[in-house]
């Protein structure tokens, strides 16, 4: 994905002007910056959700895989299965119970399958939002706002686990994340943020 | 492939709404009970009933198919489940159309069944209630098209179940007109068959426009 | 569209803001004059109708008002979805300078509708086919303001405004056909001129010079309220700060 002059507003300020980079395949990219300086609306603009003010982004071949937001997208009063299920038919991923199920025990959270969304930790809620992870198969760009929040150990380990793997097979990730990342060293892109009024 | 998004996102709202199944009654007990408001206020006279009722069945009917619209896209927006229906290779415009589909299942098929009861209710002939339910057949979905077109602008909004009132019901005149005027028609001894043909034709319309303008919509909503 | 009005358009609102200062007095003297001619012209030079007596003339006023309406809809709806289309915020501002005005006229004519239909008819609203239309374009002016004041993102509110204004303008010829059918089924009243088929030339000559009186009036106030929105929306650019410091170096 390449990044060009990107820039954005919030109502009558700018969050960030002329912003460029770009992300190769097999990188992560991880976007560090204080709180409110918009690192979530970059996230949303690479993903295709806004428009920048100015700039342009290219992602080659396209739609870029994933985006998985702060927010969940899990629909309280259907269960683990069930929102797993709809959410990989959505994306057009494999969704037979074989590959669902698979992906809920690679999060450590099968045992909870036939569970309503709503009975679930936070912890828990994301784990099920990032098993997606694991039925993806094409190594493609990888947006991902805040993946490790809520996690616990357990679950961190399993992220690094699924990331790994898609980076090895020549996919890319672009997260943000205020924890530190505990992927091997020489992978890992850091990318600072700037903050403040722009020129 | 695509076709599949269309039902996907139907068969997820109703079964939603099959989980909360007590909410999805409050249209249809609304309408029964809006309805019901008018002899109360007018008299019980069954000649001025009759004159009013296809009007007040119809208005009754666009006002509680209104009422379940501000909480179309709300959850899915709180939960951030809009955002992953936004950016499925699928078109925006077939996610649109399944929740207008599923808003309709839930809505306007009830309204349809209970408007006998009230055509009763206000003595109306049966060939008459039976163009108006005709008629409500056509019309309610377009309802449906029109109200998530006004549920995407009003996403998050505080105000957003008055404002979608305010917004969608001048667009719905031409509805309310030529259902009512339908059974009208029907009352003085002439055919319906222009006004419904009307109100296919309208439906059509919004079929084809209704749900590019919903994606539209919920773009400039969520951007 | 010409190159150097695109380029206009795109300009800095500062050059908009500059222009439209100096246009402003002519505009308003247009208006007034033109607004003074009209009534004249209007209220003792053409003739009593057969019918109608004197109380037809105010339609002098009424059918410009609604003409207005009609035309600042359909300006704003153009504006707001050039602005959404092209990300022009300048064109945005204009559509959003537009309701108010349109909404004002709507308003009118409906109040001069009311003022005719009584001597006409004995009532003061009578569900006359236009006069029903215009109220239903009013409720799509107070559709349209109450939508894009509701918004806090500005931008979402101008493009949110852009879309619903388009559906607007593309529904008014569906909403006025039904509302004539609904009209003549019910036999309804009808407010027109019931007159000779021709209008004496003095009538024609009355009414359009107060369209020109409104067509000026209105770009007076739209420029006026679009300068004041840019003045909100551009305060953070360097012209618009120092502007705000000449001024108050000016009042000291």
């Amino acid at each position: 994905m390449v990044a060009l002059n990107v820039s954005c507003r919030r109502g009558e300020e700018w969050l960030f002007r002329d912003f460029s980079f770009s992300i190769r395949p097999g990188e992560l990219v991880w976007l560090r910056g204080q709180n409110g300086s918009g690192k979530t609306s970059l996230l949303r603009i690479a993903a295709g959700l806004s428009r920048p003010e100015a700039g342009s982004i290219t992602v080659a071949g396209g739609h870029p895989g994933v985006y998985i937001g702060h927010a969940n997208a899990l629909k309280d009063d259907l269960t683990v299965t069930e929102s797993l299920t709809f959410l990989a038919r959505l994306h057009g991923l494999e969704s037979d119970s074989k590959r669902i199920n698979g992906a809920l025990r690679m999060l450590a959270i099968h045992h909870r399958r036939h569970a309503f969304v709503r009975t679930l930790s936070q912890g828990q809620r994301r784990r099920v939002a990032l098993a997606r992870l694991a039925l993806e198969r094409e190594p493609s760009l990888w947006i991902l706002d805040e993946p490790f929040d809520a996690l616990d150990t357990q679950g961190i380990e399993a992220v690094n686990q699924l990331l790994a793997a898609h980076l090895a097979s020549r996919g890319s990730v672009f997260l943000t994340s205020h924890l530190a990342l505990s992927l091997p060293k020489t992978a890992v892109t850091e990318l600072e943020f700037p903050v403040g009024a722009p020129a | 492939m695509s076709r599949n998004v269309f039902m996907l996102v139907a068969g997820r709202d109703l079964r939603l709404a099959g989980r909360r199944r007590f909410e999805a009654l409050l249209p249809v007990v609304f309408f029964i009970v809006a309805a019901s408001l008018f002899p109360l206020g007018v008299g019980p006279e069954p000649q001025v009933l009759r004159q009013i009722a296809p009007g007040v069945v119809w208005v009754c009917a666009l006002l509680a198919a209104m009422l379940s619209l501000n909480t179309l896209f709300a959850s899915d927006h709180q939960d951030g489940s809009l955002e992953q229906l936004l950016l499925s290779r699928h078109s925006t415009i077939l996610v649109a159309g399944g929740k207008a589909l599923a808003h309709w299942v839930l809505t306007g098929l009830p309204l349809i069944l209970a408007a006998p009861l009230l055509g009763v209710l206000f003595d109306m002939q049966s060939h008459s209630i039976l163009v108006m339910v005709i008629g409500l057949i056509l019309g309610t979905p377009v309802l449906s098209l029109l109200g998530s077109i006004g549920a995407a602008l009003t996403l998050g909004l505080r105000s957003g179940g008055v404002l979608i009132l305010l917004l969608v019901l001048p667009l719905c005149i031409p509805i309310l007109i030529f259902g009512a005027g339908a059974v009208g028609s029907v009352d003085a001894g002439m055919s319906a068959a222009g006004h419904l043909s009307l109100l296919g034709a309208l439906l059509l319309l919004s079929l084809v426009a209704a749900p590019p303008a919903t994606a539209a919509a919920l773009r400039i909503s969520m951007s | 569209m010409s190159r150097s009005f695109r380029l206009f358009m795109f300009a800095a609102p500062s050059r908009f803001y500059a222009l439209s200062g100096f246009l402003l007095p002519w505009l308003w003297l247009l208006a007034i004059g033109f607004a003074v001619a009209g009534l004249y012209v209007g209220f003792f030079l053409a003739p009593t109708d057969a019918t109608q007596g004197d109380s037809y003339r105010i339609i002098f006023v009424h059918v410009p008002a609604a003409w207005m309406s009609m035309i600042l809809y359909l300006a704003m709806a153009g504006w707001a979805v050039f602005g959404w289309a092209a990300n022009a915020r300048l064109a945005s501002m204009v559509a959003r300078a537009l309701a108010p005005t349109g909404a004002m006229f709507t308003f009118l004519a409906l109040w001069t509708g009311a003022l005719w239909g009584k001597p006409t008819w004995g009532a003061w609203w009578v569900w006359d086919a236009r006069l029903t239309s215009e109220l239903i374009l009013l409720f799509l002016y107070l559709g349209y303001m109450a939508l894009v004041e509701s918004i806090d993102d500005v931008r979402r509110a101008d493009h949110a405004g852009a879309l619903l204004a388009l559906i607007g303008a593309i529904n008014v010829p569906i909403i006025y056909f039904s509302v004539k059918w609904w009209n003549t089924l019910h036999q309804g009243a009808t407010i027109s001129m019931t007159a000779a088929p021709k209008m004496a030339a003095t009538m024609l000559q009355a009414m359009l010079l107060m369209t020109v009186a409104f067509w000026a009036y209105s770009f007076a106030v739209v420029f006026m309220r679009t300068r004041a929105l840019i003045l909100e929306r551009e305060r953070q650019t360097q012209w618009v700060m120092d502007l705000a410091s000449r001024a108050t170096e000016e009042k000291k």
